[in-house]
């Protein structure tokens, strides 16, 4: 159980780092929506069109690292297995 | 005698019609004309723009040094990445876009007017009112009068275009918006950029 605790720490913290570096490494706040260029044939004109899309932010990555270190933290008081005779 | 005098008369009408100042409307069907603003804070930029824009500006390719008019931007309109900040941005200790609901500018008067082709630059002074806060200001500006081109943007419809582009900053404390309060992560200067079209339809 311990060990678990532990393994689910690390898996939070590298699966949170690696997703933070695969969707851009942004080191602004979590984004939910991202501005997407248009441009206006006529007029030549550049549009901004809001797009749905979860970019991670500090705050993301700040938040699975507290998580993995709680986890870790409770892995300290889970009783070790008993060794069967 | 009189005939000749009813065709100059008629001619002169004419002329004065086509020459004739057009008002241009910025509510944009397309939902193209926006006003993005960037906040560069040492340890934040904060990117966003607004969409609801609309207001009217009255025009004369042949006198553009006598254009008038006010661009209306609806603060709630106002977008950012992460719905947290929009909220803050938003409330009652920085925008306070249920007590101000609008941004303006209206201009007073045009400097340095140069035209080539279809295109004038000059300098817009004029009253931009933010946060219930009026300050006179001066921006570069951009017209581009396109004639008959109202068509190829919303269908069925005939006349002319007037896209505006300009560029300028504000500092937020003029406008009493939090004024000295977390400058390191919210810019006290806001550069703003404007990209409008109007539409006079004939």
């Amino acid at each position: 159980m311990k060990r678990t605790f532990r393994i689910i720490a690390a898996v939070l913290v590298v699966g949170a780092i690696a997703f933070w570096v695969a969707a851009g490494a942004n080191r602004g706040w979590t984004k939910t929506r991202v501005p997407k260029k248009v441009v206006d044939e006529v007029t030549g004109l550049e549009g901004i069109q809001w797009q749905d899309k979860f970019v991670p932010g500090v705050d993301f990555l700040g938040a699975a690292l507290l998580g993995a270190g709680f986890l870790a933290g409770v892995s300290f008081f889970v009783p070790a297995k008993s060794k069967q005779p | 005698m009189k005939t000749k005098l009813t065709i100059l008369a008629s001619i002169a009408l004419a002329g004065a019609a086509l020459a004739a100042p057009q008002t241009f409307d910025f509510k944009d069907p397309k939902g193209i004309n926006n006003a993005a603003f960037k906040l560069d804070a040492p340890l934040e930029a904060i990117n966003g723009s607004a969409s609801g824009i609309s207001g009217t500006v009255t025009f004369d390719p042949e006198n553009p040094g006598v254009t008038k008019g006010k661009i209306i931007v609806a603060t709630g309109s106002l977008m950012l990445p992460n719905p947290m900040q929009k909220q803050h941005m938003l409330n009652d200790k920085w925008l306070d876009a249920v007590k101000f609901p609008e941004i303006t500018f209206e201009s007073k008067e045009f400097k340095n007017v140069q035209t080539a082709g279809d295109t004038t630059t000059a300098d817009v002074t004029g009253t931009f009112t933010l946060k219930g806060v009026s300050k006179e200001l001066t921006a570069p500006v951009k017209l581009t009068c396109l004639k008959d081109k109202l068509g190829q943007r919303v269908p069925n419809q005939k006349g002319d275009l007037l896209v505006i582009r300009a560029n300028f900053t504000i500092k937020r404390s003029d406008f009493n918006i939090m004024p000295g309060q977390f400058e390191d992560k919210v810019s006290d200067t806001i550069e703003i950029t404007l990209s409008l079209a109007g539409a006079s339809p004939k």
